[in-house]
């Protein structure tokens, strides 16, 4: 069973990191990918970009953690998990989870259990950029919620 | 060794140090990053708060008192009543919204 976590400001190709997990055994019978993207609306209003920041150390330490109980509940094969930091444009690529396994109820399952996971325990905060002013993105219940279903 | 190495100034009397990290619109509210710590004994978070909130006043009382504010005690989340022991690190963060 292979982990690869990525806390970084590159961009990443959703198509590599699938082809390396399935190089990884030939039992492989499913992979199921989550591409998290930055939209351009947030709460109606259009934004410029956004501010990624995280803690280091923390941060893929939780990530790892998660990745491991993803490995403990279903029979994977294969995690990865790649969170960009720093700036990022509406459009852009920013979160990716990547789950092989046999068969593809354990993967998506385990792929949706991550990123609710992810949004509600992994230390990263956003801060969107509107015209002249900057926020910081607040908490929502519904993720709240979505992180309590497992 | 350059100015780098200079110590921070500390609470004097104690022999235990910490290191207090606050991130987002916390470390922004608050204007410091980071900042060491001198504690005459081992201690809960409950108490490790209550120490800061008596040295810096109210915005840290606002902050670090506010029901939302998580806590991380060596980068694994905790609680009120974890114990921060010499050469912890403590950090303070708003509710995560990574994803």
């Amino acid at each position: 069973m292979s982990i690869t976590i990525g806390i970084q400001t590159a961009d990443f190709s959703v198509q590599q990191e699938c082809d390396a997990l399935r190089a990884l055994s030939k039992d492989i019978g499913a992979i199921v990918s989550f591409c998290g993207l930055v939209r351009e609306l947030h709460d109606g209003a259009t934004i410029n970009g956004l501010f990624l920041e995280h803690y280091p150390g923390m941060t893929e330490k939780s990530l790892q953690s998660m990745a491991e109980q993803a490995c403990s509940r279903w029979p994977l094969q294969g995690v990865t998990i790649i969170h960009r930091v720093g700036q990022l444009l509406p459009a852009e690529q920013i979160v990716l989870v990547v789950v092989a396994s046999a068969h593809r109820a354990a993967a998506f399952a385990a792929c949706d259990f991550l990123m609710d996971y992810l949004k509600t325990k992994a230390p990263f905060w956003k801060k969107c950029a509107q015209g002249e002013q900057q926020f910081w993105v607040e908490a929502k219940d519904s993720d709240l919620a979505a992180s309590q279903r497992w | 060794m350059g100015i780098g190495s200079a110590k921070p100034s500390q609470l004097s009397l104690g022999n235990i140090m910490v290191v207090i990290n606050y991130f987002a619109s916390i470390r922004e509210n608050l204007g410091v990053a980071q900042e060491q710590l001198t504690l005459a004994a081992a201690m809960t978070v409950r108490e490790l708060i209550a120490v800061l909130v008596n040295q810096h006043g109210a915005l840290w009382q606002r902050h670090l008192q506010d029901s939302k504010t998580l806590v991380a005690v060596n980068q694994e989340v905790a609680t009120l009543s974890t114990i921060v022991s010499d050469g912890d690190e403590v950090a303070f963060f708003p509710p995560v919204t990574g994803g």
